[in-house]
């Protein structure tokens, strides 16, 4: 049924962020440190678990499916409610610190990513191509 | 009639953010397809209507939260609020693979490293040159562009004055845009379409609004590998920034 999947997705979620606060707790800090993060290693964990088990078909892997289809839409609504005004009133030191800050990061990428990444791309089966530019 | 119109709107709020959000959402995938002829990729399209949307929203009402602060449009606030967007990056998890992400390890914690000072170093430089002197304020500007919620949760720990916790927030949410925004467009260019690198990116941004709209628009199977490291970066920046980057201010601000 779908409703096992929404629940195996609301339980990793809950479990996760439980996690998440528990952590920031450790660290002193009154924030949740990875709660999303642990979230998703555990759904990553549980779903496949319960496959090889045969605990997990794909009439419940549509309960998860359709809320990762819906990430993107949730993100436009998230923009949508980005306080851009705030951004644009910040003036410059505002706009030249994030700027300034994105194109080092940016920057920054090809340095990073050069380690390790041959092993990746010789092991991983990874297809760059997304799905929705393949003929 | 209108006065029934606008009851609904209030009291179906979520519904009315589900309704709204489809219709931008096939708007920008008809413009992607039509007018760019799929250059620009729908979604990218669609979280800069979003954006406009924003800025629209706050320029009519003064307030922060952007198209939300409308009251009929508040649903989209509940939509693509905290709870609703967190679920959903979960699910995303669903089929990214433990094989890609053990690799990438080393890389993700250098990553990760670099991707908390950098910006913090940025930030910290530009409040220095427009005339910021004393280490609360400089703590609080740099941390801005860590992300906007370490820029805030520092500046409220060190008692920073409003403004310049203002301007931290602001300074954030300037790298937070420009993430959203440029990530389809330098995709390509980065080597962008790979677990690794979309880690390695996600925890050189960390802005979890950036990275996740970015790598939606890049390619959707790539947003759990970005997320999953930049979700421990803004935790790891609230750490660091009232503690380590502000005694090291302090000193470097002695002399």
């Amino acid at each position: 049924m779908i409703i096992y999947g929404v629940a195996l997705l609301s339980i990793c979620y809950l479990v996760g962020n439980f996690a998440g606060e528990l952590l920031g707790y450790l660290l002193h800090e009154d924030k949740n440190v990875g709660g999303v993060g642990f979230s998703m290693l555990l759904l990553m964990f549980l779903t496949e678990r319960m496959r090889k088990l045969g605990h997990f078909n794909s009439v419940s892997a549509g309960g998860v499916q359709f809320w990762a289809a819906m990430y993107i839409p949730i993100v436009v609504a998230m923009a949508a409610q980005q306080n851009v005004m705030g951004a644009i009133k910040g003036g410059w030191i505002a706009f030249f610190a994030g700027l300034l800050a994105f194109i080092a990061s940016f920057m920054a990428v090809p340095v990073i990513n050069r380690i390790g990444l041959k092993k990746h791309l010789e092991t991983s089966t990874w297809n760059p191509v997304p799905e929705e530019d393949r003929q | 009639m209108i006065d029934r119109l606008y009851q609904t709107l209030l009291s179906e709020g979520l519904l009315v953010g589900f309704a709204i959000t489809g219709m931008v959402m096939w708007g920008s995938y008809w413009i992607s397809a039509k007018l760019t002829k799929g250059r620009i990729h729908g979604s990218a399209i669609a979280v800069c209507v979003g954006l406009l949307m924003a800025w629209l929203g706050g320029a009519l009402t003064g307030g922060k939260n952007g198209i939300a602060d409308i009251p009929s449009l508040a649903g989209i606030g509940l939509l693509g609020g905290a709870m609703f967007r967190d679920f959903a990056i979960v699910a995303t998890a669903y089929g990214a693979t433990f094989q890609d992400l053990r690799r990438s390890g080393k890389a993700v914690i250098v990553a990760l490293s670099v991707g908390l000072v950098l910006p913090f170093i940025c930030g910290a430089s530009v409040a220095f040159a427009f005339g910021y002197r004393d280490a609360v304020s400089v703590t609080t500007i740099g941390c801005g562009p860590v992300t906007y919620i370490v820029g805030a949760v520092t500046g409220a720990a060190l008692g920073a004055k409003s403004e310049v916790i203002a301007l931290s927030i602001a300074a954030g949410l300037v790298k937070s845009i420009a993430v959203m925004i440029a990530t389809p467009m330098i995709a390509k260019r980065i080597g962008l379409n790979n677990p690794h690198t979309a880690m390695v990116y996600g925890g050189l941004m960390g802005t979890h609004s950036g990275v996740g709209a970015g790598l939606a628009a890049t390619d959707p199977r790539l947003v759990p590998y970005g997320l999953m490291v930049s979700t421990f970066y803004t935790g790891f920046g609230c750490l660091l920034g009232p503690s380590l980057f502000y005694l090291i201010l302090q000193h470097l601000l002695a002399f």
